[in-house]
């Protein structure tokens, strides 16, 4: 499900990559990354409930839709670097994955690299299957004249 | 966020804070004994063991926290692993982190409509079971009981009686030092000597 949503407009690069780990497959992401750096974990992985809120009405009034799981994880590497991952559902190997992926993007000798192999194949891969789905979506839309004819 | 949360939090989260919850009720309600608690746990500086775990168990989003100018190097770590927090603003706080004794009557005391409003203080002190003696009646002794305590002020005694005096408002003392604390609630009676 998350899939058929767009990446929306992340403001940095870390929201970009951070977006994209969340979304990820943990194998894809475990094969794409290779041997893992040792780490301490500073919480979780942990799974918990988060609000997700809506904006409805004319002027855009926020509401709470409801909840969803969502698991986190923070780690911390032996170089000093600290890494968060916020991902959805109760992925723990996940979450974990992603935020040492995250703290490794933070340096800036690694970054490129990680760039190169890891964000940018899974974000391609994710738009992919995005489209895909938008694809079959828009087959099924129905279209509604009604105000425009009425204007007419 | 920067590097400075450099320590995890407890290694069994429910666990530990549960039995951490359970040291803190049993010397609230027997006050003077001395319980364990922060065994395993891995403090930031210049917090103890047992001053940590008792921030992590009792301290959340909901319970503003204060820090005196000393702890504040534990700031970062208590922000991260606790959620809380902090007011700049020792009369707006829930919870409040302590090295050395400070002036009671800048901390909220409750109000008669609803005293539990009325700050806990975790004081840390260089040692529990040695140092000065100090005799506690009230609530939860039978018979009065010998605490001692080593780092706490000579205005204690002075501070504690006004604190006493507001009761049923007033400020609970839980005391840290290593891996050990004990509490003074609000409605114990201290003495010297």
């Amino acid at each position: 499900m998350p899939d058929a949503m767009p990446l929306g407009h992340p403001k940095t690069p870390r929201q970009r990559w951070m977006a994209v780990l969340a979304r990820a497959d943990p194998e894809a992401l475990q094969s794409r990354l290779g041997d893992v750096p040792r780490y301490t974990v500073l919480r979780g992985p942990e799974a918990g409930l988060v609000m997700v809120r809506g904006r409805a009405g004319g002027g855009g009034a926020p509401f709470n839709l409801g909840e969803m799981t969502a698991t986190r994880c923070t780690v911390r590497t032996d170089t000093g670097l600290v890494g968060h991952a916020y991902v959805a559902g109760r992925n723990e190997r996940l979450a974990e994955l992603a935020a040492v992926v995250d703290a490794l993007l933070q340096d800036p000798v690694q970054q490129p690299a990680l760039l190169r192999q890891v964000i940018e194949p899974l974000a391609e891969l994710q738009e992919t299957r995005r489209a895909e789905i938008a694809a079959k979506a828009s087959a099924t839309r129905v279209q509604f004249f009604a105000m425009r004819n009425m204007r007419a | 966020m920067s590097a400075s949360i450099d320590l995890p939090g407890f290694a069994d989260p429910v666990t530990d804070a549960q039995a951490t919850f359970r040291a803190v009720l049993d010397a609230m309600a027997r006050p003077g004994t001395i319980h364990c608690a922060g065994a395993c746990l891995a403090a930031p500086a210049p917090l103890n063991r047992a001053t940590a775990a008792v921030l992590l168990t009792l301290v959340d989003h909901e319970t503003p926290l204060w820090l005196d100018a000393d702890a504040a190097q534990a700031h970062d770590w208590l922000a991260f692993h606790c959620g809380a927090g902090m007011v700049h603003d020792p009369n707006a706080a829930h919870f409040a982190v302590v090295l050395s004794l400070p002036d009671l009557t800048q901390f909220s005391a409750g109000s008669h409509e609803a005293p539990e409003g009325g700050a806990t203080l975790v004081l840390q002190v260089p040692a529990l079971g040695s140092g000065s003696h100090y005799r506690l009646s009230g609530p939860g002794l039978r018979e009065p009981k010998g605490l001692f305590v080593r780092g706490l002020s000579s205005r204690f005694i002075v501070q504690w009686q006004q604190n006493r005096a507001l009761f049923p408002r007033g400020v609970d003392m839980v005391l840290c030092a290593g891996t050990t604390l004990t509490a003074l609630p609000r409605s114990v009676s201290i003495e010297e000597g």
